[in-house]
């Protein structure tokens, strides 16, 4: 099935100029999203998730010294090259976006119904009455209750539930070809969060749009991608199916991830293992593999070279010396009954 | 290794709150009861766990037992003595024996104190040691939470979240505490810092005997290093138990919802998400309009007439659960039918 890419992020790279030196938030990191797949990204604070996804559409802060290369081609279009005003045609109509605090993403001051008529006159050219009726309409689709008499409440009177639902109005507003959800439940109880993750996954069904999930959670993750990225210190370390990321990690990384959450699954007298430091920023020069200092398989190799690209399955594919000397790491210990 | 009795609590309880219940006033003169009628039993070096959803008072509950926020009735008996009747130096006295780790440690610890500093600052409050003993028991202590002697001089923000989350657990164990209220310790950090503080957390309860009660919204995380764990709702505990028995067979419709929403990393999360979607319907209501009888009612699948108007009791449901619930019987046996999913009856 070969067929057009939705989205095709080609060796991007992402550079910061901070105090400390130029921080290299995201390198040489190419992937693609079909039209109407989900794909996930995980990875923790620092590992580049975030800054790729605000690269596609170049939102960064108006102060950052911010240095991008690549290409992002959206529907073949490189948006890299678009000029501000060009690329305010795809921000929020072709492309829409939903973030982890919906209190910090809404005006505060504005009724909810024309924060999402707003992107419908923008965009869509409607007119106030049409924007309006099409904002109730949406805010039922999203399953806010009374729509007609709520389009008029401000943020502050919904829950942290309801609050994203509209955010997800927002976002759909204009029927984007892509919904990019940055950790869009990590705010959220998790009895909110299973309500949400099933809106998206039926507004993408109903919408035909694609969809970029963006998690540190590898339930939320497993729940709703096929396709998963695994980022460190602004590389892809892995990326495969769900499954082969979940049952046959390549990466140490990523089999590491799989064992560092406490499961319900699993015995309880278990200690957890850990990676021990933390994720640092990579800054200044580097050389080598940026997980080694935290990697419980380092060899000298990891520390100088670079690690290739190895492939281990179809599509399924690890950065990582281990991987070329055809060495799993040690898979996630399978609970009593099995992994479910 | 490990020193905890077995849950239950045994004979004489460490800590005992009886109908504990705390009132705040909000804007417009309105009254919210975050905490209303809370019993609970920790033993020595027990881990108790209290999860529930944000808004469910369990940080309340938590401030209320060691009396950093005064309760408006109850009573609550730690080592012998009623808390809630003690005041000024009698109570500040007792403080040694309970200390609290918050959720974020950059806010919670002095910015401009150097890191052995601030662990050695219970010990002098207290007056329990001289300024060379206080240094040696402050560098021993964040020995044991591993924090090289490299770091005694600095200060909180040159220090990552993980390790000042190791000094704020120093900090609090100096003083050899009976309990410690640990109030989202890891919520804040990475997941891969996250399993590396758990389990020092585990090491010293093993070493000190120290008893937890162990605030989480995440409920695999107080699966993990509780021994009973009880879940609020809407300022009131709605069932508790051993952590096994619990988490085997929830007895409350909101337990069963909230064990059926921690998505399992496996293949099968795809199903688990629709079906735990299905399970609960709907947002946690304000506190400042709990709904009548059961205040689970407007989400509960479940939820009959009687659970609209009578609050239910807490009643034993074998194996040292409790649960407060009209028809959990009904539910367990299998002749209660949850009703179809009301996917949009949520409130705001």
């Amino acid at each position: 099935m070969i067929q057009e890419p939705l989205l095709d992020v080609r060796n991007l790279r992402v550079r910061f100029e901070t105090p400390r030196g130029l921080l290299r938030a995201v390198d040489d990191v190419s992937f693609s999203v079909a039209p109407r797949e989900t794909v996930g990204i995980v990875g923790e604070s620092g590992s580049g998730k975030s800054v790729t996804m605000l690269s596609v559409l170049r939102l960064f802060p108006p102060l950052a010294r911010v240095a991008v290369s690549g290409q992002v081609l959206f529907e073949g279009t490189d948006l890299l090259r678009l000029s501000e005003a060009e690329l305010r045609e795809v921000r929020g109509a072709k492309i829409g976006m939903v973030f982890q605090d919906p209190l910090t993403s809404l005006n505060p001051a504005l009724p909810v119904g024309e924060q999402i008529a707003e992107s419908l006159r923008t965009h869509r050219g409607l007119s106030r009455v049409a924007a309006r009726r099409r904002a109730e309409e949406l805010l039922e689709l999203v399953g806010i209750p009374d729509p007609a008499r709520r389009a008029d409440d401000l943020p502050y009177r919904f829950s942290g539930g309801m609050r994203q639902r509209i955010m997800i109005a927002i976002a759909i507003a204009c029927e984007p070809k892509l919904l990019i959800a940055d950790e869009p439940t990590s705010a959220l109880d998790v009895t909110v969060q299973a309500q949400v993750l099933v809106l998206l996954e039926r507004l993408q069904r109903e919408l035909g749009m694609s969809l970029i999930m963006i998690s540190h959670d590898l339930g939320v993750i497993a729940a709703t991608s096929r396709r998963v990225l695994v980022m460190y210190g602004g590389w892809i370390v892995e990326r495969g199916s769900v499954e082969e990321i979940l049952e046959r990690p390549g990466h140490p990384y990523s089999a590491a991830l799989t064992r560092l959450v406490p499961d319900l699954d699993q015995p309880r007298d278990e200690p957890l293992v850990p990676i021990p430091g933390q994720p640092a920023p990579v800054v200044g020069p580097v050389g080598g593999c940026r997980f080694a200092a935290r990697c419980a398989y380092v060899m000298d190799r990891c520390r100088q070279e670079t690690p290739p690209a190895v492939a281990l399955a179809t599509e399924h594919i690890s950065l990582c010396w281990l991987s070329a000397d055809g060495v799993r790491p040690a898979p996630a210990p399978i609970p009593a009954g099995g992994r479910r | 290794m490990t020193v905890v009795p077995p849950a239950p609590a045994p004979a004489a309880p460490l800590m005992q709150a009886r109908d504990v219940t705390v009132r705040f006033s909000v804007r417009g003169g309105a009254v919210i009861v975050p905490v209303d009628g809370v019993s609970l039993e920790i033993g020595p070096g027990e881990t108790l766990g209290l999860v529930g959803e944000s808004g469910c008072g369990k940080s309340t509950l938590g401030r209320a037992l060691l009396q950093l926020v005064r309760p408006a009735a109850g009573r609550v008996a730690f080592m012998g003595q009623d808390l809630t009747a003690l005041d000024g130096e009698p109570l500040r006295a007792m403080r040694r024996h309970m200390q609290i780790v918050f959720q974020d440690p950059r806010g919670s610890l002095d910015p401009r104190m150097a890191i052995r500093r601030i662990v050695e600052e219970p010990l002098r409050v207290h007056r329990l040691a001289g300024p060379q003993e206080a240094a040696r028991a402050a560098r021993e202590m964040l020995a044991l939470v591993g924090l090289d002697a490299i770091y005694d001089r600095q200060r909180p923000s040159q220090l990552s979240g993980g390790q000042l989350q190791r000094v704020a657990l120093a900090r609090a164990l100096v003083t050899r505490p009976k309990l410690v209220v640990c109030d989202e310790p890891v919520s804040a950090l990475d997941v891969s810092v996250q399993a590396q503080v758990l389990n020092l957390l585990v090491d010293l309860r093993a070493r000190f005997g120290v008893a937890y009660l162990f605030i989480s919204h995440n409920l695999a995380v107080a699966r993990h290093i509780s021994d009973r764990v009880a879940v609020m709702y809407l300022g009131q505990i709605v069932e508790e138990g051993p952590t096994d028995a619990l988490f085997a067979r929830p007895r409350h419709p909101y337990t069963q919802g909230l064990v059926a929403s921690v998505l399992r990393p496996g293949l099968g999360a795809r199903d688990q998400l629709a079906a735990a979607a299905r399970l609960v319907a709907g947002d946690v209501p304000s506190l400042l309009q709990p709904p009548p009888g059961c205040r689970y009612h407007p989400r509960c699948p479940f939820a009959q007439e009687r659970c609209r108007t009578e609050a239910p009791r807490r009643e034993p449901a074998g194996g040292g659960q409790v649960v407060a619930c009209h028809f959990w019987q009904e539910i367990a046996s299998g002749t209660a039918r949850p009703r179809p999913a009301a996917l949009a009856t949520p409130s705001a």
